[in-house]
């Protein structure tokens, strides 16, 4: 399959993106690493009359620390993000997140802010940003908004983001403790049924982030009490987020599938911040 | 500030395999399209077009990338690198290419262009890599005939891990 004609326009700067922005709105879509917009054009899911190409934008391309938070521009690929000697130090959970998002040859193409841009419910990186309590960075014509995570991502694939905003950039505050990920998929790299993160700030602050059981991050706060406590923590959560059925999994699946790896990561997250 | 209209045909450049060379395209028209049909270079194969498969893997800059999941106009002024740039002007298979045929490593030949490349690129990183670091970058391809034993085989010997028997 093709995608259906569209103009095409690739800015040399962020304002020159945002005025093109405010004159289409909606008709307009921005393409970043294009790893699930290409393959929405090729299928004809969506069909903008406007494709604004952001990835020749010098100002979008670095990651740099500011103020105890990492900022990553929206043309940062997800493997720059990986190959970033300061992640397994200043954001551990990224590191070991990232390497399920896609496969290899994907992640050298696909952005990070694409991915959150998204807000697939199952998706790694939203799931990250969540869990880390991060921002989203969107700027139009009319000025610089900064939202955090909880408050961007409003549903399946739904997001705060206007229609005449460009996100530029998201922010990763630095990580103090352990962190652990997992996720359970039918293939490696294919999206998640159930994904898993854990910040544990210390040894009784836990916080724990659900993708694939409702239609966003689930973020929850809570202390641990041993072993039996962190099982009945999981379960308690299980059946407050309920899950959903799909063509991938039931919704008792995926409570079941929370429940066995729910307390697996959170053990893991503990040992690491010890 | 670089624009082309709805349907409007305009002239790109870029570097293939080290040649300089230029063509026309629509917006619209991918990568894997304008390598096969516009500059005539069919060595890279399309499958699913929605960046699934993994056969339309070429590099750019030196990455490993979905051609299907690229527009042609994406690829102005980069370097792009096909399956055409791995044997020498006499035919002669790269190291990579003849661990390939070694070990069985394809039958059909159907995705082995995209998964010449995408190794091309890894090992360039990762010249030592583990077998479960083949068996990760192989994720991304799908091959129908072989199965993936042969493959992982092939790309452990080209990297010196194993000796072929």
């Amino acid at each position: 399959m093709k995608p259906k004609p569209f103009d095409y326009v690739r800015p040399d700067s962020i304002d020159e993106a945002v005025a093109i922005l405010a004159e289409h709105g909606d008709d307009a879509r921005v393409l970043a690493g294009g790893q699930t917009l290409l393959a929405m054009l090729n299928l004809r899911v969506v069909e903008p009359s406007v494709l604004i190409d952001i990835t020749r934008i010098p100002e979008l391309g670095a990651i740099r620390e500011m103020g105890g938070k990492i900022e990553v521009g929206a043309a940062v690929t997800q493997n720059a993000l990986l190959a970033w000697p300061e992640l397994a130090k200043k954001l551990p959970l990224l590191a070991a997140a990232l390497p399920f998002v896609g496969h290899f040859q994907t992640r050298n193409k696909g952005t990070v802010c694409g991915s959150i841009a998204h807000a697939d419910p199952t998706s790694e990186l939203p799931l990250s940003l969540a869990v880390l309590e991060g921002e989203v960075v969107l700027r139009s014509h009319k000025g610089t908004r900064v939202l955090p995570a909880g408050e961007f991502q409003q549903g399946m694939l739904a997001t705060a983001r206007e229609s005449d905003e460009l996100i530029t950039a998201v922010r990763f505050p630095v990580m103090k403790g352990g962190a652990a990920f997992r996720e359970v998929a039918r293939r490696h790299g294919d999206f998640a049924i159930v994904g898993v993160a854990v910040l544990a700030e210390s040894a009784d602050s836990i916080r724990l982030g659900v993708a694939g059981m409702a239609d966003r991050p689930a973020v929850s706060r809570f202390k641990p009490n041993g072993a039996a406590g962190i099982r009945d923590a999981v379960e308690r959560l299980a059946w407050e987020l309920e899950g959903y059925e799909d063509v991938h999994a039931s919704a008792r699946m995926r409570r079941d599938l929370l429940r066995r790896i729910g307390p697996v990561v959170i053990e893991e997250a503990i040992r690491c911040a010890a | 500030m670089r624009r082309v209209n709805k349907g409007e045909r305009t002239r790109l450049r870029l570097t293939l395999n080290g040649r300089k060379m230029s063509g026309e395209a629509e917006p619209r028209m991918l990568l894997s399209d304008f390598l096969r049909h516009v500059l005539g270079a069919t060595g890279t194969h399309v499958g699913c077009e929605h960046g699934v498969c993994g056969c339309c893997t070429v590099l750019i800059d030196g990455t490993a990338v979905r051609s299907c999941l690229t527009l042609a106009v994406q690829a102005e002024g980069r370097a792009v690198t096909t399956i055409e740039s791995l044997a020498d002007a006499n035919g002669k298979l790269n190291a990579l290419q003849q661990a390939f045929q070694n070990n069985h490593a394809l039958q059909c030949g159907f995705c082995t262009p995209g998964i010449l490349m995408s190794f091309t690129d890894f090992l360039k990183r990762n010249p030592h890599p583990t077998e479960a670091e083949v068996v990760d970058v192989l994720s991304g391809h799908l091959c129908r005939c072989t199965g993936y034993t042969g493959i992982v085989a092939a790309v452990l010997e080209a990297a010196g891990q194993t000796k072929p028997e």
